[in-house]
């Protein structure tokens, strides 16, 4: 019995030690950004969405290095031996085939990544950009603002947006500027829905008034207290719309309004390879493939974010 | 007390708020409107708590972000050290905050989540450009920080590594960093535990002592506006029904409101509780869209005659000090009532500390 209760007591000391301890050794204050980052760690499908991306990022980045050297250039078109080496079906040489022209097919998507990966990126930050503006300009100044910004988004958003990035291009003529351009200047209203609504649930918190009752500016309030707390969903809409992006830009190319051939892009291979679907359906496919993961990652990452970042999951 | 000049002077203050939104409903003339302040008129004097107490939704504490321009009001004076708030240009409001502060009543709300305390309490130093110098700050806010009791080592911590009471701590720092001459409490301990409470009121007691600032108090708790104040004022639909200073307005409450409310505090005694009569209000408040005539609280006054719905009684001198707005007010009526309380000499030192 005694030997019992000695025991216990030793259990106890040694927990009011560990106790001790850990309040002693301070633990590293963690952000709130860094809590999200170890949330997303744990969230595998995002893991494996940022890993493909980042692995499309390199290959794309790299290409100049090792590509033209390997598998030969993606454009040019070699008359000489174009015959023998039309529509040849996948092997060691050419892992995905070779095209009509004889140009690899793994090479003209690895360029093909560049400028879909290019014009997701670009069109979302052009478009995030006006959206930001609009969307905090019609939240924090509210009124005549909001009406007037958010009607004018309304407009923009009634008309199919496909159509509607057709119809600018047909304006402006196609090429891939103006493909950056077109989609990203017609995708703000969405991202200025978005921001409007977080900044107008952000700006009911009593830490805006707070600031405000300590005679902040504006500016301040807005770059201190509103943008941090509602950039969250604004990453989360950003990293879905660049996957959104890439398949306009996939569509408009396979509709000849965006890239102008020779240059590869993943919807001119399509078109490209459609004729031959029966009979050499790796045209067609690895491009396919190559949009359908990439969106895929974009998205995956995504909804990644969204879970990592919402606050009320924090102890989850 | 008559040669010093308030620190606070409110006078006819009013607020309304359109019911309907949107841009042509709320500028049409009959639009209806929730009074939510309604001709309220108060002095604090520098260094005196003076109390705000009244039910959910009766404008306390529109009355306090008014007096802070939070809120615009609709009509009314509020002086500022004899300058009048309310047609203060952008630079003299911004002044005007360094020398008053505000305490918000959910200590989770208040602190911007993505700033570490650290930057919570020495923003109002930024902003005011108050010692330039990072180091010398950052020395300051750790001071700052042992004041109000917390740890400064946890200077880089976010508020939610903190409780509620901590955070609300943190609160109190940030009010306190730019040394204000009047700091709004808009109910700071009534989001908090019953223990934590104690304690925040005895730490803006404290502070209040050493620093010498005005507090307006505003709390839906009689007992805990009772430990800090030196006046207390009773609104009621956004109206003020009674102010005096805290001992008469509790020993001798005038208003009916103010009696039912004292009769509704429970005393931590069986037998008093078992054998005092309690006035039990009828009924809700009324709609503020649609305030009652006459006098506001003749729907549900126990002693209410025709008079009472008709003519809107004014704010009166009952004794020395002590203003209620009934008709029919007199000192103490029905005395046994209202709470019990120990005014010995002892208790009215000790009444700022709370046990």
């Amino acid at each position: 019995m005694a030997d019992k209760n000695k025991a216990k007591d030793q259990i106890k000391e040694e927990i009011d030690e560990a106790k001790q301890s850990t309040e002693l050794d301070m633990a590293p204050s963690r952000t709130l950004w860094g809590d999200a980052f170890q949330r997303l760690k744990r969230n595998k499908l995002a893991v494996i969405g940022a890993c493909w991306i980042v692995f499309m990022v390199i290959v794309a980045l790299t290409a100049d290095l090792w590509v033209p050297q390997t598998l030969g250039s993606p454009t040019e078109i070699d008359s000489t031996t174009m015959t023998q080496m039309s529509r040849l079906p996948p092997s060691l040489e050419h892992p995905f085939g070779t095209d009509t022209l004889g140009r690899d097919v793994l090479c003209r998507v690895i360029y093909g990544a560049r400028i879909s990966l290019a014009v997701g990126v670009l069109a979302t930050a052009i478009s995030t950009l006006i959206g930001l503006v609009m969307g905090a300009l019609a939240a924090y100044n509210g009124g005549w603002w909001d009406t007037l910004i958010m009607r004018f988004a309304d407009i923009f958003l009634a008309f199919p947006y496909t159509l509607f990035v057709i119809a600018m291009l047909a304006v402006i003529g196609p090429g891939i500027q103006n493909v950056f351009i077109a989609i990203g200047v017609l995708g703000w209203p969405s991202i200025a829905r978005v921001f409007r609504s977080a900044i107008l649930s952000v700006k009911e918190n009593d830490y805006v008034d707070a600031a405000r009752a300590m005679g902040a500016s504006d500016a301040r309030i807005i770059v201190r207290h509103i943008f941090p707390n509602s950039v969250a969903s604004i990453v989360v809409y950003a990293t879905m719309n660049i996957g959104g992006a890439i398949l306009t830009e996939s569509a408009l190319s396979f509709l000849g309004m965006g890239v102008i051939p020779p240059d590869p892009s993943w919807g001119i291979m399509i078109q490209d390879g459609q004729t031959y679907l029966a009979t050499q359906p790796w045209l067609m496919i690895m491009p396919g493939i190559a949009i359908l993961t990439t969106v895929l990652a974009f998205t995956l990452l995504g909804d990644g974010l969204r879970d990592a970042l919402d606050v009320k999951m924090k102890d989850a | 007390m008559a040669d010093v000049k308030p620190l606070l002077h409110v006078e006819h203050l009013c607020k309304e708020f359109p019911v309907e939104s949107g841009l042509i409903a709320s500028r049409m003339k009959n639009a209806k409107k929730v009074h939510a302040v309604n001709d309220v008129s108060f002095d604090i004097m520098p260094g005196e708590t003076f109390g705000l107490v009244g039910e959910s939704g009766c404008g306390k504490s529109t009355t306090g972000r008014c007096i802070m321009r939070l809120t615009e009001p609709t009509s009314g004076l509020v002086e500022f050290e004899g300058k009048d708030v309310g047609k203060m240009s952008k630079k003299e409001l911004k002044a005007l905050r360094r020398d008053m502060q505000f305490i918000f009543q959910d200590p989770y709300a208040s602190l911007n989540p993505r700033m570490t305390i650290g930057e919570i309490v020495s923003e109002p130093l930024i902003i005011h450009g108050v010692m330039p110098n990072a180091d010398k700050r950052i020395a300051f806010v750790r001071e700052l920080l042992d004041v109000v009791g917390l740890n400064p080592e946890h200077i880089n911590r976010y508020p939610h590594e903190f409780s509620g009471g901590q955070r609300q701590r943190v609160g109190i720092a940030r009010a306190f960093a730019l040394r204000p001459k009047l700091i709004i409490c808009d109910e700071p301990v009534s989001a908090l535990d019953v223990s934590i409470q104690a304690q925040v009121l005895n730490l803006l007691t404290d502070l209040q002592q050493e620093f010498g600032t005005a507090y307006l108090f505003i709390a839906h708790d009689l007992s805990v506006v009772q430990h800090i104040s030196d006046r207390v004022a009773v609104m009621y639909l956004g109206s003020m029904m009674e102010y005096s200073d805290w001992k008469s307005l509790y020993a001798e409450p005038c208003h009916p409101y103010t009696q039912s409310l004292l009769s509704a505090v429970p005393i931590p005694d069986p037998d008093i509780q078992h054998s005092r009569k309690r006035i039990i209000l009828q009924g809700d408040p009324p709609s503020p869209i649609d305030p009652p005539s006459g006098c506001l609280f003749h729907t549900r006054c126990p002693i209410a005659k025709e008079r009472c719905s008709q003519e809107i009684p004014q704010l009166r001198e009952i004794s020395p000090g002590h203003f209620c707005s009934c008709h029919y007010a007199e000192p103490n009526p029905i005395k046994e009532s209202s709470i019990q309380l120990n005014l010995d000499e002892d208790d009215v030192q000790q009444k700022h500390r709370v046990h």
